[in-house]
């Protein structure tokens, strides 16, 4: 378990996401409008559409491809639907984003 | 044998008058109305909500034409009466039509009170009584600046905050030293001057006006005092004055209006006298809850029954959206009387109740007015409210320890309880037309009861009825909601985005109380529109509540790459051109090229961080954005038209590429795909499109409402004008149309099917100045719009869309 520091809070833009590129995949790392931070694997587990790109409301995604709605805070499809995203845990230190990789260990050896 | 009625007037009280007529004794008369205003019978009480912008003409109708046809009534507009002849029993209009009577009515209502002081004659000087006045009033408003409204009762301030509303700054002069001083109590007054003020409304008390100022129209006025408050619009709204001249010249008894008596008649038993232009029992009324009491006795008469009017206890509320008042009675202090009153400062809460021998004389509520109308019955009916005393003032669901559940406390009241104020409508008559009628929806019960047709201030208290009489058979979602953020629907969002002034997402999500905190993907690319359309230059586009195509300016693809197609005006490129395209393609290693429906070429396959250097390079050739992802202009197809082709009328690529230059960049509701052929063997294609046009000989025909994807459709034609010039003035006006009407994501054949061809023609091809108005409009939004994103990208904008914020663990992994 490892934090590792991806930037700063207003490096996201509000109701927006930016991502993180790790030897795991793509991260996505979302800023709600009341500055909650959330981080996922960026792939929707309908068609693995990008859910960096999508729009922000609440402490959900829609998914830019078939609209799927994800509970940023649970990563699971809301609705009829249903799926799972893998979450990770994110931290924000006075305005600093640190990031949990638990697999980056792994990597690293 | 049936007798011939006439009506002199056309306004609300005969219009009622003839509905209860034709209830109680169909066919019984035949009936000719003289109407001095060039229109139908409209609901005068809604001047206001159309002054501020929340409903439109059409919205207030009572009767339309079609009512008048299948009453059989012959209606003479434009015709004012100048002579009533009792002998030979006609009457006689100024431009000389005539009709003789049986039964007269006499309806002439009022006229609003204009002060004689210096300027009076100005233009600009105005009253608030009919929609001419209104009209008038949103001519001037559209150019801004401040209006002084003269007088600080209902219809003042009504006008005041329409003006408010219209964007005018606005200023109340005010004789008295409390507002509205006949139905309000100085701390509602203080209560209803303060929430006016934070509307931004300037209100003057104890001012007398000395005069108004200004050569050839209106520059402000002068106080008594010497003030002097510039403006260009004075609206006088000091009282009215019954219009009994034409019963006076006929011979009838009138003092301060005609005089009639417990059955409405006049001095001649023959005619009758109805509305404000009547006295009764020494009381000329200017409410509509009184005339309509006056009209279901007059009615009751002419269908042969004996009905007495007994004068009227009335009730006053302000139809000024987010105040919520109401008075009834008499407040004032007396020895014999004593007052219960609640303040709650922290929810802005007053009301009081007056009382005299434990029966309520007088209510005043503000902030709080559901228990308004169970107040007036218990006055109206003169309950004696003793035992309830303690526990009065918090109203019916305190009573009996009723659990605090409006529902129940609709089923409490009793079946005579006056539940529309505006049209006298009991409880017992809705309930009982929802069921002997099969009603089900709002409207229907407006229509078939007039409950809550008028004001609508008692809306919610009939769809509990509704709901209570029906159970789940009521379905109070007829309009179907934007999304489940809000119960309104896109049209209501909209309208009212216009009518208060909301330029930002939050503010719409806060005056239009939006059940979620920001709204959901559905509602925010929606309203970022309409808020993008309706304030070009005010409002900052918000990037994060558009689609990720639109957010990047690219078109996302199943495996998350994007896709780049550049603007080729009209279908037209060069080698030059390709060049830059090939070299593109080479160094970007774009996987697919492939040439689009709309005559262009689409690169396919970019990762999203190489966007901004496929644009650069692009951009050096010359190229702009095709904006293929974007609800805006798309593409303008054409055919070669008469510079190459043996049967080309006109110069269709020409005319294309002018089209898509002018039009460029300018957001609409749902994709804007147009095409234009040079001939009506239609190469271009160019009648299934949003806009088309086929170039004839003689001109151009404008087409529009073409589908060709989830649906086919052929075009509609617009109508043919004769210049390029016409053409492309026509199909902005058309545009901007849509694009101010549309719902989002509402493709042009729906709008149009929606709001009817007929009309869309009527505005655009026939109404010179509507048109003007649309292509204003368009033309002003596109400075705002025409910058090319792919440039501005390049230049650095938005650079956190199109990399990482970090890449990590490949550096910590070599460690």
């Amino acid at each position: 378990m490892t934090w590792v520091t991806i930037g700063r809070l207003e490096d996201i833009p509000l109701r927006g996401a930016r991502c993180v590129d790790t030897p795991e995949g793509r991260i996505a790392v979302f800023r709600t409008a009341d500055n909650q931070v959330f981080a996922m694997e960026d792939s929707c587990p309908h068609k693995r559409g990008p859910l960096s790109q999508g729009i922000v409301h609440g402490t959900s995604v829609t998914c830019p491809l078939h609209n799927w709605v994800i509970s940023l805070e649970s990563g699971s499809a809301q609705g009829a639907d249903v799926g799972q995203v893998r979450t990770m845990a994110v931290r924000n230190d006075n305005g600093a984003l640190l990031l949990e990789l638990t697999e980056l260990r792994v990597a690293a050896e | 044998m049936t007798e011939k009625l006439v009506i002199i007037g056309n306004g609300m009280a005969p219009g009622r008058m003839l509905d209860e007529l034709f209830e109680k004794a169909p066919g019984a008369y035949d009936v000719t109305i003289f109407n001095a205003e060039p229109r139908v019978n409209y609901d005068r009480i809604m001047l206001s909500p159309v002054l501020s912008g929340e409903k439109s003409y059409d919205d207030i109708i009572i009767h339309d034409e079609a009512w008048y046809e299948r009453n059989g009534v012959t209606l003479l507009k434009g015709a004012r009466v100048t002579e009533i002849d009792r002998e030979s029993r006609t009457v006689t209009a100024a431009d000389g039509r005539t009709a003789s009577y049986d039964k007269l009515v006499i309806a002439t209502g009022s006229s609003p009170i204009i002060i004689p002081v210096p300027g009076h004659q100005l233009p600009g000087v105005l009253a608030y009584r009919d929609l001419d006045d209104v009209e008038r009033m949103l001519e001037i408003a559209r150019n801004g600046g401040r209006a002084i409204v003269i007088g600080g009762g209902l219809l003042g301030l009504e006008a005041a905050y329409g003006l408010k509303r219209q964007g005018m700054e606005v200023t109340v002069i005010h004789l008295m030293p409390t507002i509205m001083e006949r139905q309000l109590d100085p701390p509602a007054a203080y209560m209803l001057k303060k929430a006016l003020g934070d509307r931004g409304i300037d209100i003057i008390t104890k001012a007398n006006t000395k005069a108004i100022l200004g050569t050839d129209k209106v520059e402000g006025i002068e106080l008594d005092d010497g003030r002097i408050i510039p403006g260009e619009m004075v609206v006088m709204a000091v009282g009215i004055r019954p219009n009994a001249t034409l019963a006076r010249a006929a011979g009838l008894t009138v003092n301060r209006g005609i005089v009639v008596d417990d059955g409405m008649a006049t001095s001649d038993p023959n005619i009758y006298s109805l509305g404000e232009c009547a006295e009764h029992r020494g009381v000329c009324y200017g409410l509509v809850a009184p005339l309509y009491e006056s009209a279901r006795a007059l009615a009751d008469r002419l269908a042969g029954g004996s009905a007495e009017y007994q004068g009227s206890v009335t009730n006053t509320k302000l139809k000024v959206t987010g105040i919520n008042l109401f008075s009834a009675g008499d407040f004032a202090e007396a020895p014999d009387r004593e007052e219960i009153v609640l303040r709650d400062a922290a929810a802005g809460v007053y009301k009081r109740l007056v009382l005299k021998d434990n029966r309520i004389v007088g209510t005043v509520l503000y902030g709080d007015t559901a228990d308004g109308s169970w107040f007036f019955d218990l006055m109206k009916k003169g309950s004696d409210v003793s035992a309830m005393r303690d526990t009065l003032i918090f109203g019916q669901s305190f009573q009996g320890g009723a659990p605090l559940d409006p529902m129940a406390a609709v089923a409490a009241l009793p079946d005579d309880a006056e539940i529309c104020g505006c049209n006298g409508v009991c409880k017992g008559k809705i309930t009982s037309t929802i069921t002997a009628k099969g009603l089900t929806t709002l409207n229907e019960v407006r229509a078939h009861t007039k409950a809550s047709a008028s004001c609508g201030n008692c809306t919610g208290l009939v769809e509990q009825l509704m709901k209570l009489t029906l159970g789940d058979r009521y379905n109070p979602a007829a309009v179907t909601p934007m999304c489940d953020c809000t119960d309104l629907g896109h049209d209501d969002v909209r309208r009212l985005i216009i009518a208060k002034g909301l330029k930002t997402i939050p503010a719409v999500m806060q005056e239009l109380e939006w059940k979620t905190s920001c709204g959901c993907a559905k509602c925010r690319p929606a309203l970022n529109y309409y808020l993008v359309c309706d304030w070009p230059d005010e409002y900052a586009d918000d990037y994060q509540s558009r689609f990720i195509n639109e957010r990047v300016h690219a078109n996302i693809q199943k495996d998350g790459t994007y896709s780049v197609v550049p603007r080729m005006w009209g279908g037209v490129t060069s080698a030059a051109e390709l060049r830059a395209i090939a070299d593109v393609v080479d160094k970007f290693e774009v996987p697919m090229v492939k040439v689009t429906g709309g005559q262009r070429i689409d690169l396919l396959g970019i990762q999203k961080e190489d966007l901004p250097a496929v644009w650069a390079d692009l951009g050096k050739a010359g190229f702009v954005s095709g904006q293929a992802y974007a609800k805006g202009l798309r593409t303008v197809k054409t055919c070669v038209g008469s510079d190459w082709c043996r049967f080309g009328t006109q110069d269709s690529t020409g005319l294309g590429i002018r089209l898509e230059k002018f039009m460029w960049g300018s957001w609409t509701p749902a994709k804007l795909k147009l095409a234009v052929s040079g001939c009506p063997r239609n190469c271009a294609e160019a009648t299934c499109k949003d806009i088309g046009v086929i170039c004839v000989d003689s001109g151009f025909e404008i087409h529009f409402a073409g589908a060709a994807g989830l649906e086919i459709k052929g075009t509609e034609v617009l109508g043919q004008v004769k210049t390029e010039d016409e053409a492309l003035e026509y199909i902005v006006a058309l545009t901007q149309m849509y694009r101010e009407q549309g719902r989002y994501l509402e493709r042009i054949y729906k709008w149009a099917k929606r709001v009817g061809l007929d009309e869309i023609r009527r505005q655009i091809m026939d109404d010179a100045e509507k048109r003007k108005g649309y292509f204003d409009r368009f033309v002003f939004s596109q400075k705002f719009a025409q910058v090319d994103p792919w440039s501005e990208r390049v230049s650095g904008k938005d650079k956190h869309e199109f990399k990482p914020l970090v890449v990590t663990g490949f550096s910590e992994a070599a460690e």
